[in-house]
């Protein structure tokens, strides 16, 4: 078989895949679980329930506020402590729903039994609304509502579902484990979302460090239109502009999505999430998350209740090493380091990595010397160092026509400074001062 | 020989004189009249470029000046009303005076009242630590302590100060202009009214979580208890969003909101040691 990637730019940082090939285990539900209202791009979902009340396992706690929005159920059963504010990922508070856990009740509607069912009768319409009554969004990471992924604006055609099991960040496989012990489940979401999506074709991208996941998934579509493909490794793949690149040779334009191009991109997390929606009528309450880090006893992937503390994920794991000097939540290319690890999993959590003294100190900036291995690296054909300079002398204004809003985020131009300079934040600072100025225009 | 050196001379005299006249006559058609008023009104400005104004530079406020009927929202806060009186007798108008205001930065979180609970190795910039977390201590609202305030300034008028890890700014250099306000992205810098020898109250706080969840970050937050609000004669102090704010316009510098603050997080500065006599004090105070 022939290995495919995308052209331009991309590194190949040390896997440390090491909790590859790992079983899911499945964790017991927290005794306090806090279950914030944004846990998606988009407008907070609003609150439906209050101090007091009892709530099961799959219930709607918050509804969706708008087109892009979605629903948040509980993931676990007992009583609502609190509706306040509490810390997320960056430290500052947000609304959330605190929960103390009684028992384990399931809403009775919910089919809990691990039968596998295949073909749905449901209309393409119907696939839609149990995605949004469910919940769903993109658990790759970037926590797009995927109800409004699958309506394609008027005017444009969508020829080709891609289904995403690149996982090319380091350390993380929580995707990896679901292709290889969900791959049944996995292909009728895949299919799924296909009729939800209203195309014929299907491919699922795999990097090439995941053979046995690649021979696996081969098995299991025989006979169906979905095609595996395998990817040469290269980071960032997992990117829906590079994954389409990869797999179709399509440009997406600049600005544009790969709706432009006739292309829907969807995680292999969020095809089984759409399985279990629209088949077993299950909303998004869990998600698989890899706990990991060298010093770390037991590098795991668990599944876990959406609201679980950090901290009982890293007990669950061995305990927090003593030489650990940072908790990662992500993989180490695009996650940020928490400021305390008493915050809940959300949605959009794909990995927590623990990294130790000697690999967690940044090394000292020095002057850019000019040798544009940031631009060779850019997977988005970018100019980096153009772009941090710009931000740090507050030009922000000349940063839109560089084309800034483009940068995915990938964090490779930093990865490869040899000066060790902090692209990526500042060109992620620009980002955010750039769109306040576009959305600023737009409102006049 | 001769005879080449004077062609050359009457040629190149020749294209010069014609180049003179074109330009002349261009020169006339292309000509753009400029208020001579402008450039002398730019004169009497203080040529910090600073932007202070709200303008790019001292040639557009100067233009502005005289081409406006209205100069409510006109002020020069770096030259005060002694320039803007100035440009008024250029103009042959009356100026509006405006108290003298200085920059405040309203966070006492120091190391000591706010224990650091992190360490930060990123880019070191304010704005970037905001946009990313709530910073090394746990406070949302307080000081970062990264400086984008010091590298704004054009009048070299804000530090840091190492023991403290927090901005001070020298009174007597701050001109007011804002720029540091504009770079702060907590908007904890605030422009307040100039006092008789510097002296200053203000809530050093901008805190507006509850007060429990302030006070664990910092001993020195406003906790919201609102009894400032009650006990200031003034109405100078308002309440909103749980903290407290003391309107610089309508203090009196009495002093009453000090003593009543649990928490320590209103500040006096450059006010003499409690054990002198202060007739300036005591006087406005009786007053009221």
């Amino acid at each position: 078989m022939s290995l495919k990637t995308f052209s331009r730019g991309g590194v190949h940082p040390p896997e440390h895949k090491l909790s590859a090939g790992n079983k899911i285990i499945e964790l017991p539900p927290p005794e306090v679980a806090v279950i914030p209202v944004a846990q998606h791009l988009g407008a907070p979902s609003k609150v439906l329930v209050n101090r007091g009340d009892q709530v099961k396992v799959g219930q709607l706690i918050a509804e969706s506020a708008g087109f892009v929005s979605t629903n948040i159920h509980s993931s676990v059963s007992g009583k609502v402590l609190k509706v306040d504010q509490f810390m997320d990922s960056s430290g500052y508070r947000r609304l959330a729903v605190q929960i103390q856990v009684e028992g384990d009740q399931w809403l009775d509607t919910i089919d809990r039994s691990d039968d596998l069912v295949r073909n749905s009768v449901l209309p393409a319409e119907d696939i839609r609304k149990k995605i949004l009554e469910a919940g769903i969004v993109g658990l790759g990471g970037a926590t797009f509502p995927s109800h409004v992924k699958l309506m394609v604006p008027q005017g444009k055609t969508a020829e080709y579902l891609l289904i995403n099991g690149v996982e090319c960040e380091p350390y993380l496989t929580a995707d990896h484990s679901l292709m290889m012990e969900r791959s049944e489940e996995l292909l009728s979401g895949i299919q799924l979302l296909m009729k939800g999506l209203g195309v014929e074709k299907a491919i699922l991208g795999i990097e090439n460090n995941k053979p046995d996941a690649i021979k696996k998934m081969q098995q299991v579509v025989q006979g169906s239109s979905v095609t595996v493909q395998g990817l040469k490794v290269k980071y960032p793949q997992g990117g829906e502009k590079q994954l389409v690149k990869a797999l179709l040779k399509r440009e997406v334009p600049s600005g544009g999505l790969p709706i432009d191009v006739g292309v829907v991109v969807f995680n292999v997390g969020t095809a089984l999430a759409t399985y279990e929606a629209v088949m077993k009528n299950r909303p998004l309450i869990d998600r698989v998350v890899t706990v990991t880090g060298k010093s770390l006893e037991k590098p795991s992937n668990f599944l876990v209740r959406i609201g679980t503390p950090v901290s009982y994920l890293i007990e669950q794991a061995g305990g927090l090493p003593e030489n650990t000097a940072k908790v990662i939540n992500g993989g180490p290319m695009m996650g940020k380091a928490l400021s305390t690890i008493d915050i809940p999993v959300v949605k959009g959590s794909s990995g927590i990595l623990l990294i130790n003294e000697t690999e967690a100190r940044r090394k000292e900036v020095k002057p850019c010397i000019r040798c544009t291995k940031c631009v060779t690296v850019c997977p988005m054909g970018l100019e980096p160092y153009l772009l941090m300079t710009l931000s740090e002398k507050s030009l922000f204004e000349r940063m839109e026509p560089e084309k800034v809003m483009d940068c995915i985020e990938c964090g490779s131009c930093s990865y490869t400074c040899p000066s060790s300079r902090p692209l990526l934040d500042y060109i992620r600072l620009g980002k955010g001062e750039v769109g306040k100025i576009m959305r600023a225009s737009l409102a006049v | 020989m001769s005879q080449i050196i004077i062609y050359t001379i009457i040629t190149l005299v020749g294209i010069g004189a014609a180049a003179a006249i074109i330009l002349y006559f261009v020169a006339q058609k292309f000509k753009v009249f400029e208020d001579p008023r402008i450039d002398e009104v730019e004169a009497a400005l203080p040529a910090a470029n600073c932007g202070g104004c709200g303008f790019p530079g001292c040639h557009n406020f100067a233009e502005t000046l005289v081409k406006s009927e209205n100069w409510d929202n006109l002020f020069c806060p770096v030259g005060g009303n002694e320039t803007m009186a100035k440009a008024a007798a250029i103009l042959g108008r009356e100026a509006i005076e405006q108290a003298p205001r200085v920059a405040v930065v309203r966070c006492n979180g120091t190391p000591e009242f706010r224990p650091r609970v992190n360490s930060y190795d990123g880019a070191h910039t304010c704005a970037i630590v905001h946009s990313l977390y709530t910073g090394e201590a746990g406070c949302p609202f307080g000081c970062l302590g990264e400086g984008d305030c010091v590298v704004v300034c054009d009048f070299d008028a804000i530090h840091m100060d190492p023991d403290t890890d927090l901005p001070v700014v020298i009174d007597d250099k701050c001109t007011a202009c804002g720029a540091c306000v504009e770079a702060c992205p907590r908007d904890i810098i605030e422009l307040r009214k100039k006092n008789k020898k510097d002296r200053k109250i203000f809530v050093s706080c901008i805190n507006e979580e509850k007060g429990a969840v302030a006070k664990k970050n910092c001993s020195v937050a406003c906790i919201g208890c609102s009894k400032c609000f009650k006990v200031c004669p003034h109405e100078a102090i308002t309440m909103e969003n749980n903290k407290a704010f003391i309107d610089s316009d309508k203090c009196k510098l009495c002093r009453k909101c000090v003593a009543v603050c649990p928490t320590s997080a209103i500040l006096e500065l450059n006010f003499p040691p409690p054990r002198k006599k202060e007739p300036v004090e005591a006087s406005e105070t009786k007053t009221d």
